[in-house]
């Protein structure tokens, strides 16, 4: 049975590590105790020696790799074995901002000394599924790969997805050296008692990264939730007149840029939302990058980001929705969709709620919620008309914003969606 | 049919009008305030005098860029030429895409026009084959120079209308030139009227100058062609006191003393003499008018100054129109 | 549903626009009596008289600019030029003036008309009765151009060209008149000017056709199905404007992109999707976008074994696929 390395904790607040060099490449035999690589922390360089003896099997993390303490960096093993009986154990909680180290260097399309011609649309699947193009045999003309080769390859591979951390994410069985002997296995779970009627749902990644992210923002954040209404009359006939023009040019136009859009107008006014609260001050942000919460179904939850919100027209932000709500559902987010968020959008009207009191995401100081937006009778200058109606729900971080400039804030969402221009 | 005097001296204000807003224009242009303006100066009676012989707002008009006098006629305002040569938004034949001049007024039923010349002829005898599909009594002035007459589709039209007998008048005002270039080599015929007969219609020369003698042509080719008797081709004889444009530098092709003796021969001057034969056109009452078209045509260029520009973005559309909302 | 042949689509759908609407009129030459060189107005000088089927001089830069100015007062012209080959004549009306006039007006005058013509080669027609004119037009802002490959398009797009409010260049494969054979409601119905059609889906390369060289698309990519090539054949339909989603999606799901047609190559029509393919899809693609069309001669010959070199075909086709299928 093959042995894992582990990147040790060098040091009690030491959470993570870099390989700096491997000693030993795969294929090669090592002794126990014999230095395998080098790695680094903030607080000390250090040779980490071998936990076992045999061939080197496979290097999961490679140099320049910053990992977790705890994470499997290599398995070592007799010569020939074959790995894929070790299943990772079950997983704790991946961070929620885990830097994404893909394997091969970016690949930009054009001739390449070993791999021949590689084609934009090659060039890109490579980058978006971390490929190493030379595992893949070409095809194509003069023996390039082609789009079908690489669609062939992941066919046949396990696909994983963002919320799936990568193998060397996960943490290894706890101890630093592992002797050749068995160790204890983990703490056991205490046993359901005999007449328990119930079941035991095990948390998946996304799951557990929720409840991490969002525990420690309630524990930490004081949120106020604070609720406006707004007439989307005009939006509605802006919409209903544009949703065609934009199809034209492949977007699909959702109610959803509008939002976004006067969220944007309402941030560029009182900055003070685009910011994040830190012991040393209140950090103001010059960019706004949007988050708009997507939901996967039962599976949960997730948060793409727009960055540079700011620069975007009504077309470029309903594109950019497209395009993110799209790959987050394709299960095709990279890392740094999910990550720089400086404001987010919640549209919990979809499946009915009217208003909400959402939680914020940290860094983040305040989430809007969208409600559901449904035709109500409104009293406009003393007559009684019927408007499509909808209920904001800002939340906000108490400790950097006073209702007044919340509600400033929001009453300025309000007024840009009610003044939007003729369609 | 005789004009009263209260139509004369009308015809008279239309043709100082156009004549002091064009005079106007190319001030503005020497001064560097505009950027170009294509004159109609020595063409004022001929227009004038066409346009008092058709039926304003009902009868259909297809000018060409020189008839300022006679858009006026038709309801065109100073201030709205004015806001078309500085290109302003609010200019009505284009919002500021076309150069000035180029006429369009739909609520004077005056089609908008380009600068590729006799295009617009063509569709003149069109609007003549609709109205006679509808059954309707209206008729189509058409204007051209004697320049453009060298084009295909001059002859095309004129000899479609023939072959149809459409209600249409092609008046066409020798003004003498074409740019630089003198009537004989435009055409090997005396004018543009002899053209007529080889395409089988009447063809009728008039002095240009004469407002009353032009409008006398012209009002017995409309009402022949309400009679459905077909079309007139009607050439008017004037001079070009003005070089093409304010591009246009014409001491290269003529020399000033013939200029010189045709402004000895103004229509303006004529008309006001012939005016003041009748007794009707006293000194006094030439200064009023003066005074009130002096105060029109300031007015006219302060207003248009104040005028907003069109927006950058607005030169994105219009391409297709969603529905026809004319006709 | 009978089935017909494409003339007979299109000699329908005018039939039942002009039955449906008095402001429709045809104009052209032979349209009348003789019902058409190719019969495509046969019967409707009998059903709606000399008035509204209308015989033309021979000159078409009237035939166009008649028709602008019916339609600029309210009818609703459909303009006969008997081959694509002499449309050059009224090019200045359709593009100087059909095209610009929405725009030049500010949105003021509109030109509902549909200029329709026989274009293309493969029937023996030498160099002036085969030609494609699609690229000079498609070009232009103002101007829509349409394309059928098949009956139900071709009455449908005609009626809905006839119905809009804006110019239309209908261009008809000469070839296909009484080759393309399909079932045709002979209820109304309309095919929207704009969306193209995904007439055959599949998996490895985008295949772009229209008119004529559609129909041997169809072919060509049934040949290769059989080799395990799957070829998505779209059918543009509309030239302009151009259904670019459709052609981007397709791309992005194939990732090879082959655009067929019969104009010469250099600045066909083919170049601007290619284009907008290599612009908008450029991560999508595999291979090079690719091009098979007409060479860069002249015309097309008279003599067959000249003609059939010139001439796209389904196999020519099916080896470009079979090529980019192998990239």
């Amino acid at each position: 049975m093959a042995t894992p390395v582990i990147m040790p904790q060098l040091g009690e607040s030491v959470v993570e590590g870099t390989v700096l060099r491997w000693l030993k490449q795969p294929g090669e035999t090592v002794a126990e105790f014999e230095p395998l690589l080098e790695v680094s922390t903030d607080k000390v360089d250090s040779e980490v020696p071998s936990p076992a003896s045999g061939v080197v099997l496979q290097i999961l993390v490679p140099t320049g790799q910053t990992v977790r303490a705890g994470t499997v960096l290599a398995w070592i093993g007799a010569a020939g074995e074959a790995l894929g009986g070790e299943e990772a154990p079950a997983v704790s909680p991946a961070p929620a901002e885990a830097p994404a180290a893909p394997t091969a260097s970016p690949l930009t399309p054009g001739r390449n000394r070993d791999l021949g011609f590689i084609s934009p649309v090659v060039a890109r699947l490579a980058r978006e599924h971390n490929l190493d193009l030379r595992q893949i045999k070409g095809t194509g003309e003069g023996g390039r790969i082609t789009k079908k080769d690489v669609l062939r390859y992941l066919e046949r591979q396990p696909t994983p997805t963002p919320e799936t951390p990568a193998a060397w994410e996960t943490p290894g069985e706890g101890d630093l050296f592992r002797p050749t002997e068995d160790v204890p296995s983990a703490a056991p779970s205490a046993p359901p008692p005999a007449e328990a009627k119930e079941r035991l749902i095990p948390l998946t990644p996304m799951r557990q990264k929720i409840a991490e992210r969002l525990s420690y923002s309630a524990r930490t954040i004081p949120h106020v939730t604070t609720v406006m209404e707004a007439d989307l009359k005009r939006v509605v006939a802006h919409y209903t007149a544009h949703k065609p023009l934009f199809a034209r040019d492949g977007v699909n136009l959702t109610y959803t840029a509008y939002f976004a859009l006067a969220a944007v107008a309402a941030l560029r006014a009182y900055p003070l939302l685009n910011a994040s609260w830190t012991e040393e001050g209140i950090r103001v942000y010059e960019t706004i990058n949007l988050g708009i919460a997507v939901s996967l179904g039962d599976e949960g939850l997730v948060v793409p980001v727009i960055r540079q919100a700011e620069g975007l027209s009504l077309l470029g932000m309903a594109r950019a929705i497209n395009d993110l709500a799209a790959r987050a559902r394709g299960r095709r987010l990279t890392p740094d969709d999910l990550q720089g968020g400086t404001f987010t959008i919640t549209n919990h009207g979809v499946g009915g709620s009217l208003f909400a009191t959402p939680i914020i995401l940290p860094p983040q100081c305040a989430i809007l919620g969208v409600g559901k937006i449904t035709p109500r009778p409104v009293v406009i200058e003393d007559a009684i008309a019927i408007r499509p109606m909808v209920y904001l729900s800002l939340t906000f971080d108490h400790r950097i914003l006073d209702g007044a400039v919340a509600d400033a804030f929001l009453s300025k969402i309000v007024q840009t969606l009610q003044t939007w221009p003729e369609a | 049919m005789m004009l009263s005097e209260q139509q004369q001296v009308d015809m008279f204000w239309y043709m100082l009008l156009a004549r002091r807003l064009d005079e106007r224009a190319w001030i503005l242009h020497r001064q560097g305030k505009i950027a170009f303006h294509i004159s109609g100066i020595g063409q004022e009676a001929a227009q004038v005098g066409a346009a008092f012989a058709v039926r304003k707002g009902e009868d259909w008009v297809v000018p060409y860029y020189r008839d300022l006098a006679l858009m006026l006629y038709l309801g065109y305002t100073p201030r709205e030429f004015m806001l078309s040569l500085m290109g302003k938004r609010e200019e009505p034949s284009s919002g500021g895409r076309q150069m000035p001049s180029h006429w369009s007024l739909r609520r004077a039923n005056v089609v908008s026009h380009s600068a590729p010349v006799a295009t617009q002829t063509p569709h003149a005898v069109g609007i003549a084959l609709a109205i006679t599909m509808r059954r309707e009594d209206k008729v189509v002035l058409t204007t051209i120079g004697e320049g453009a007459t060298s084009q295909g589709e001059w002859y095309e039209a004129v000899n479609w209308a023939a072959i149809h007998r459409l209600p249409v008048i092609f008046m066409v005002e020798n003004n003498h030139y074409a740019i630089s270039e003198p009537i004989e080599k435009q055409m090997a015929v005396e004018g543009a009227a002899a053209k007529a007969c080889g395409l089988g219609l009447e063809g009728i020369a008039v002095d240009g100058t004469d407002a009353l003698a032009v409008y006398d042509v012209v009002a017995r080719a409309v009402e022949k062609a309400r009679r459905g008797e077909g079309p007139t081709l009607i050439e008017a004889r004037m001079y070009r006191l003005t070089p093409h444009s304010s591009d246009d530098d014409d001491r290269s092709y003529r020399s000033r003393d013939e200029v010189e003796a045709h402004k000895r021969r103004d229509p303006l001057l004529r008309m006001r003499q012939h005016l003041e034969a009748q007794g009707w056109l006293g000194a006094e009452r030439l200064q009023a008018l003066e005074a009130e078209i002096k105060a029109l045509v300031d007015a006219a260029v302060n207003e248009a100054t104040q005028a907003p520009y069109p927006a950058p973005e607005e030169a994105a559309g219009p391409l297709f129109c969603s529905e026809v909302t004319h006709a | 549903m009978p089935e017909m042949t494409l003339v007979e689509a299109i000699r329908q759908a005018m039939d039942e626009e002009m039955a449906r609407d008095e402001r429709v009129f045809i104009v052209g030459e032979d349209v009348g009596k003789r019902g058409g060189v190719f019969r495509a107005t046969l019967g409707l000088y009998e059903k709606y008289g000399p008035e509204r089927v209308i015989d033309s001089p021979l000159a078409e830069a009237s035939i166009v600019g008649v028709g602008i100015g019916a339609a600029l007062y309210g009818m609703r012209p459909i303009c006969e030029i008997q081959f694509a080959d002499f449309i050059f004549p009224a090019f200045n009306q359709i593009v100087n003036e059909a095209a610009r006039m929405c725009y030049r007006s500010n949105g003021e005058w509109c030109v509902p008309l549909v200029i329709r013509a026989p274009y293309g080669g493969g029937i023996g027609g030498g160099l002036y009765h085969s030609q494609s004119v699609e690229a000079f037009f498609a070009h232009v802002p103002g101007l829509k151009v349409v394309i059928p490959s098949n009956p139900y398009d071709a009455k449908g797009l005609l009626k809905s060209a006839v119905r809009d409010p804006n110019p239309v260049l209908f261009l008809e494969p000469k070839k296909g008149y009484r080759l393309l054979r399909g079932e045709v409601p002979t209820e109304d119905y309309v095919v929207p000017i704009g969306p193209a059609r995904v007439t055959r889906p599949g998996r490895d390369i985008s295949l772009f056709a229209y008119g004529m060289m559609h129909y041997y698309a169809l072919q060509a990519a049934e040949m290769v199905a059989a080799e395990g090539i799957e070829v998505e054949v779209v059918d543009l339909r509309t030239l302009a404007p151009v259904d670019r989603t459709t052609i981007l999606e397709s791309v992005r799901k194939t990732g090879k992109a082959l655009i067929v047609h019969e104009d010469n190559l250099t600045g066909g029509y083919g170049a601007e999707i290619a284009a907008l393919i290599a612009e908008e899809a450029f991560e999508a693609l595999d291979a090079p976008v690719r091009r098979l069309c007409g060479p860069d001669v002249p015309g097309v010959p008279f003599s067959h074994p000249m003609q059939d070199w010139f001439m796209p075909n389904a196999p020519k086709i099916a080896a470009a696929l079979r090529a980019l299928a192998a990239y």
